[in-house]
């Protein structure tokens, strides 16, 4: 055992030599939320806010009035960064060493460009850099939300920074491109860790499950992608033995079979985990079981960082500028990112006020079968506090 | 390590004599010959566990329906040649020539090392597009009325070439392997599935904006086949997006053929199948350069084998597919009236379905509405 887990440490350090120091205690202990503390200066906390491209813009808003209506000891650092274009880079630099002074984010989605001339992903380069490697996604059916499915309750927990999303491409031959999709046992390993602890930190139990206790199940295609899957698949197992005395059982699941799976029979799921491209497609799957991007919240939580932004990542430059978005999504990472500060006192009550605006139909936005603007959304749930 | 670079030559090889057939012929077309009897002899292979009830069902209806097809029954069971495990000659000679086969379910082994039966058809016949409808089937309940897909799924490449390595202990590459050959072809198919279809729509789906280069190559390939077939509308949707509106609500979707690179297709195929009930009521075409073969894409079923319980709707449904793509229109739209009606009148269906019948029940129901 010991050497293994030599060998695992040395292999963080191999992959993250470019990080922080933290890399060393990877194999030996449980990944938890930030070390060291955000900043309260003069008793408010700063927080890098970036409206991101689209809706971005218009569902920051509502949380900004929101947060000035209750008071919330915060102090926004805003960066109006926008992947529309790549001039933006300067300012989508500053943005990250923003974020690395605040140590807490909220974001909008940035847009990216398809061109093989554009920009790389900033979304993907930010959860890079900053190495936020876990994605938490909560889908649970809230009352007022139009949807064909009751009784969903899951936790998406993806990883967030390597597999599909590396951004390593090459044409070997015109006409023939290979992709690579990196997957390394360290960060399988702290995704797994993640997602048990996850699961025990959140009491996920009974639930009118089968089961008696929390479940994690492991999302991959280890049938096909037998090394790169396998080797997150069989690490989720090594990791999964040492949380069997918590009660915490576990199972794993094909890709394609989950995702038949989940319209039919959302109720089996508990905690689920995944490398990165999984995750994209099942929180979609998700959020729209519960109804929809505009109510699912999210976030993203490293080491050192944690930037939270809604659970579905969608610019939604179709309705931008038209008021016509949901905020929701964005009201609740909000109030995430204030638990996450230790605030939650007024966490609950924004969240509260939220829920109740969605469950009394006051301001339905177009998504949830009404046609309430953003601002009247904002208003009701101001007007609910 | 070893094994995969092998596997990866090996790969490379078997793809060589298709290249390049994709660049000039459109699609692949049925060229089966009749009998002189005026029949088509169709290739037969029954699978394994319920495969050979659920086969038996085909044959009866078949055979009441009137349809001019001869079974030529093989088994695809693998035998040991030269020290691999191989497909038996004689079932790849049949498909060779009659150029159409059906199949239902394959077990395959795992744990055992040797590559599924499945993978192994789809190389020796070079099946490079997996079409995947999905339709409501009335009579059989679930959130989601109304849906109407069809997809098609890149079947040869993608994130199924098979390379992976391990750089160092704890690091793995797998590779996604996307060529503007296998992209041209799945989507000149695409493009005239949808003709022949009658939907005026192809959508590409594509994660172009992570994967610039991989993706970028399959949709630029899409664009370019587009061009040839300026009565179709063309667009393109982000894989997300694409999973976030089927789930919200399907009926949108049913203007159009979507086409995409082969996991995504995996994937969302078998999401749309989950929104009409599951594996056991979708069919499932893979159409190749040298024969297409049609198939029930749900297990073997072991538990319920031998029973006479299995719901052969899958593999029927499949079989209709095949009778559209040998051009035998009517008596497809004879068997699938026959057979929708019975589900929908709900007497005679079988256990999954929530009814009580057995296998023959149900395909005598079905006969019986064909006579009527």
């Amino acid at each position: 055992m010991l050497p293994a887990i030599a060998r695992t440490s040395a292999n963080c350090r191999l992959v993250l030599r470019c990080r922080r120091g933290y890399a060393t205690t990877l194999g030996a202990t449980t990944p938890s939320l930030t070390k060291r503390l955000p900043r309260k200066l003069g008793g408010v906390y700063t927080v890098t806010l970036i409206p991101g491209d689209g809706i971005g813009a218009e569902i920051t808003d509502s949380v900004k009035e929101i947060f000035e209506h209750v008071n919330a000891p915060i102090e926004w650092e805003q960066y109006n960064v926008s992947g529309v274009s790549s001039a933006g880079e300067s300012l989508f630099k500053a943005a990250v060493e923003s974020m690395q002074r605040n140590k807490v984010g909220l974001k909008g989605i940035l847009f990216t460009p398809l061109e093989t001339s554009g920009h790389i992903s900033w979304n993907v380069a930010m959860r890079q850099q900053l190495d936020i490697y876990a994605s938490v996604v909560v889908c649970k059916s809230i009352r007022g939300a139009p949807t064909r499915h009751n009784n969903v309750d899951f936790a998406i927990i993806r990883e967030n920074t390597e597999g599909e999303y590396s951004g390593l491409e090459h044409q070997s031959f015109p006409g023939v491109v290979e992709s690579l999709k990196v997957s390394t046992r360290a960060k399988a390993e702290r995704i797994s860790r993640f997602a048990f602890d996850f699961a025990l930190k959140n009491d996920r139990k009974a639930r009118g499950r089968p089961h008696p206790g929390a479940n994690v199940t492991c999302v991959h295609k280890a049938n096909i992608m037998k090394l790169g899957d396998g080797l997150f698949l069989n690490t989720f197992r090594r990791v999964a033995e040492e949380y069997k005395a918590s009660g915490i059982t576990y199972n794993d699941m094909i890709v394609d079979n989950t995702s038949m799976q989940l319209v039919s029979k959302p109720g089996q799921f508990d905690v689920m985990v995944m490398p990165n491209l999984y995750g994209a497609i099942t929180s979609n799957i998700g959020a729209a079981l519960v109804g929809g991007p505009g109510i699912v919240p999210g976030c993203n939580i490293g080491r050192e960082y944690a930037l939270f932004e809604p659970g579905c990542r969608h610019v939604a430059k179709d309705i931008m500028g038209t008021n016509k978005a949901n905020p929701a999504a964005m009201i609740l990472s909000s109030t995430m990112m204030l638990r996450h500060l230790g605030l939650d006192a007024i966490a609950n009550s924004i969240t509260a006020a939220t829920y109740d605006v969605i469950a009394q139909g006051q301001a339905k936005t177009p998504d949830l079968g009404g046609n309430a603007s953003t601002s009247d959304f904002t208003a009701a749930v101001i007007k609910n506090l | 390590m070893l094994a995969s670079r092998y596997l990866s030559v090996s790969l490379r090889q078997a793809k060589a004599p298709t290249r390049s057939y994709a660049t000039f012929s459109p699609t692949a077309t049925f060229a089966g010959k009749k009998n002189a009897e005026g029949k088509y002899t169709v290739t037969l292979i029954p699978g394994d566990g319920i495969g050979p009830e659920i086969s038996e069902s085909v044959k009866e209806i078949y055979a009441a329906a009137k349809v001019p097809i001869v079974w030529e029954e093989v088994s695809v069971a693998p035998i040991l040649k030269d020290g691999k495990t191989v497909i038996p000659d004689e079932a790849i000679a049949s498909v060779k020539r009659n150029t159409v086969a059906l199949k239902g379910p394959l077990a395959t082994p795992i744990g055992t090392g040797h590559v599924s039966l499945n993978l192994t058809l789809r190389r020796t016949f070079s099946l490079f597009a997996n079409v995947r409808p999905c339709v409501s089937i009335q009579g059989y309940k679930t959130p989601y009325d109304n849906v109407d897909t069809v997809l098609i799924r890149e079947n040869t490449e993608g994130e199924y070439s098979g390379i992976e390595h391990e750089v160092v202990d704890g690091v793995v590459q797998s590779i996604k392997l996307i060529t503007r050959d296998a992209s041209d072809r799945v989507a000149r198919y695409a493009f005239h599935y949808a003709e022949s279809v009658g939907r005026n729509r192809v959508t590409a789906v594509h994660k172009a904006n992570i994967m610039k280069q991989s993706d970028g190559l399959f949709l630029d390939s899409c664009r370019k086949v587009a061009e040839e077939y300026p009565k179709i509308q063309y667009d393109e949707d982000l894989l997300d997006r694409v999973c976030l509106q089927i789930v919200q609500n399907p009926a949108p979707f049913s203007d159009r053929v979507m086409v995409m690179p082969n996991l995504y297709g995996d994937i969302l195929s078998d999401m749309c199948a989950g929104l009409i009930g599951g594996l056991g009521l979708t069919p499932s075409g893979n159409i190749g350069k040298d024969a297409s073969i049609f198939e029930a894409v749900h297990g073997s079923a072991p538990d319920i084998a031998g029973k006479g319980l299995a719901n052969p709707t899958a593999l029927l449904l499949s079989s209709l597919m095949m009778l559209r793509h040998m051009n035998l229109n009517e008596h497809a739209a004879k068997i699938e009236k026959a057979i929708l009606g019975t589900i929908a009148q709900g007497k005679t269906i079988t256990g999954d379905l929530g009814g009580k019948a057995t296998t023959k029940q149900y395909a005598q129901a079905i006969v019986d509405k064909l006579r009527n």
